[in-house]
């Protein structure tokens, strides 16, 4: 196993490594199974170690509360338009809409324990860690009755679509030192910078945390056209027509072929 | 096998795809009709976003097309003169009816004005359609009746401006083709489809044109519409996929090939009947879609409206 022995070549350098850190401080070391996934023709999601150690200078606090992680992984974020549908004159339409200043593409939180036995709401607003606190909607009250049930449903879509997920329990903890956990990135996934955050809490309260990214982008044809599309919008959609056009005369030849 | 889009950024199974391009193409080839009316709903529901869907779909029925048009050109069936006619009024119909879309995004009811015209265009043509080749399938199970003529010379055929189309075998004024052409030009625009399954019907019965040429001339110009979309959409939006365009093509150029041989041996009346149940079909599941309660109320869009 790649994670044994990641958390065993960390308990090493743990042990020897290092000799200075701040005093009564807890602080986290973090490292990845990987800090790019490539989106090549064949892509179909991706999974993601995330490991870590404690470092203290000291044993770790008694009198202090238990041990949790919080680890969090957030795509780039977008505006988005949630829409409403109503039956007027008995046709369902779409009647009203909000519109949501950012919210991530993707989103995982993947925690120790249950999120609201090891977070107080203080220090997730202040930290922003779970999505409901992510999702920036500035204003939408004014926008339609009952804003608040727009973005219930945001949420609930998006976790219906796999893009929103929440891992409670999914964070190994052992011995209040190494700990890890498995993130799996969709298929469906948007090019960007991937930011990791990963969180320390006792008392429900954060003590230390740290921030990695992981950069999602295209590779190879997924890139070539890509930045076809984007670059050359006239030569690409000529060159998709002569495709066509020549796809649909090779077609019609070779079945003469096979006729005659 | 799953392959990863890299326009509509959706992860597909290939082969899903190449099916989906064959079935649309056969109907193609069998019918004239281009198939976007059929592609776009399908790619929705296989998770691709709906402007890469509309946008790629065009592309797809170019290929379609050219494959179905170079099919019917050997058996003589395309109508040059009478498709030139028609494209220029198309693209009349089609500017006006990009102007008209615009209206009504911002107005926001794009949806509701494209589903409804489709449940409306659709269910009644459709409706017609069956009506009339139902009745004359049952005439000539029935010896014995007079044979009807091709087409009756009405009002349409005293107008001026008069123009030979020799592979129809008509001889009707310029005036009615350019009318037709800017409807279905306006209608395609709109519904963001070629526009055959409007023109077949169109050609039929209100140009009294002979089933034969009907299809091959309707593919021609829908070559056209379609291939100007494209483009269009390339160029404004950047969503036309083309990997995602590739698989349906190479489904949908062999799936034409085979619909317009089938095609060719079934008869005039059968090949309207099924055309319209088809086109019926596809109006009665949009009618469905804006009658029952959806399971989910809210949709979610990335990005703002334009």
């Amino acid at each position: 196993m790649i994670g044994a022995r990641v958390l065993r070549a960390l308990a090493l350098t743990l042990a020897v490594g290092f000799g200075v850190p701040a005093a009564g401080q807890e602080q986290i070391v973090a490292g990845m199974s990987q800090n790019r996934v490539s989106i090549t023709a064949d892509f179909d999601g991706s999974e993601i170690l995330i490991y870590g150690a404690v470092k203290r200078d000291a044993p770790a606090p008694q009198d202090a509360g238990q041990l949790e992680v919080i680890v969090t992984v957030e795509g780039p974020a977008t505006p988005v338009t949630v829409r409403r549908k109503d039956r007027v004159a008995g046709i369902w339409l779409n009647n009203a809409q909000v519109r949501v200043d950012s919210a991530p593409s993707f989103y995982a939180v993947a925690t120790t324990g249950p999120l609201r036995h090891i977070l107080s709401d203080t220090e997730n607003l202040r930290h922003a860690i779970t999505i409901e606190r992510v999702i920036r909607a500035i204003g939408i009250a004014s926008e339609a009755d009952k804003a608040g049930e727009f973005i219930l449903a945001l949420l609930r879509v998006r976790t219906n679509e796999g893009r929103y997920r929440i891992l409670e329990g999914k964070v190994e903890l052992s011995e209040d030192t190494l700990f890890r956990t498995d993130i799996v990135l969709p298929a469906n996934l948007t090019e960007g910078e991937y930011k990791v955050r990963l969180f320390l809490l006792r008392d429900r309260k954060v003590v230390a945390s740290q921030e990695r990214v992981i950069g999602v982008r295209k590779e190879g044809l997924e890139r070539f056209i890509f930045n076809m599309a984007h670059e050359q919008p006239l030569i690409y959609g000529l060159l998709s027509l002569v495709l066509a056009a020549l796809a649909g005369w090779g077609a019609s030849a070779m079945f003469r072929l096979i006729r005659v | 096998m799953q392959l990863y889009l890299p326009i509509a950024e959706v992860s597909v199974n290939a082969f899903l795809i190449l099916g989906l391009g064959g079935i649309v193409g056969f109907l193609s080839g069998m019918f004239g009709v281009g198939g976007g009316f059929l592609i776009t709903p399908l790619l929705f529901f296989i998770g691709v976003p709906p402007a890469v869907a509309v946008a790629t779909g065009a592309n797809q029925v170019v290929a379609s097309s050219v494959s179905g048009v170079l099919a019917q050109l050997r058996r003589k069936g395309v109508d040059f003169t009478m498709g030139w006619v028609l494209l220029v009024g198309g693209f009349v119909g089609s500017a006006i009816g990009v102007w008209v879309f615009r209206l009504m995004t911002e107005a926001g009811q794009v949806d509701l004005f494209v589903q409804l015209s489709y449940v409306i265009f659709l269910g009644l043509i459709g409706a017609m359609m069956f009506q009339e080749s139902l009745r004359s399938l049952l005439r000539s199970r029935k010896p014995g009746t007079p044979i009807r003529r091709s087409h009756v010379h009405s009002w349409v055929h005293g107008l001026p401006f008069k123009m030979k189309f020799r592979a129809s075998g008509l001889y009707i004024s310029v005036i009615p083709p350019l009318a037709v052409g800017a409807l279905v030009g306006f209608l395609a625009a709109i519904m963001g489809v070629g526009g055959g399954f409007i023109m077949v019907p169109a050609m039929i019965y209100l140009l009294g044109m002979p089933t034969k040429v009907v299809i091959g001339t309707s593919l021609f110009q829908i070559i056209f519409v379609t291939a100007f979309t494209t483009v269009m959409h390339a160029l404004t939006s950047q969503t036309v996929d083309m990997l995602l365009a590739l698989l349906l093509i190479l489904g949908g150029v062999v799936g034409a090939q085979i619909g317009s041989r089938v095609g060719m041996r079934l008869k005039a009346e059968q090949l309207r009947i099924l055309l319209s149940l088809l086109v019926l079909a596809v109006s009665g599941r949009i009618a469905i879609d804006l009658l029952v309660t959806p399971g989910e109320l809210y949709s979610v869009a990335p990005g703002v409206l334009p």
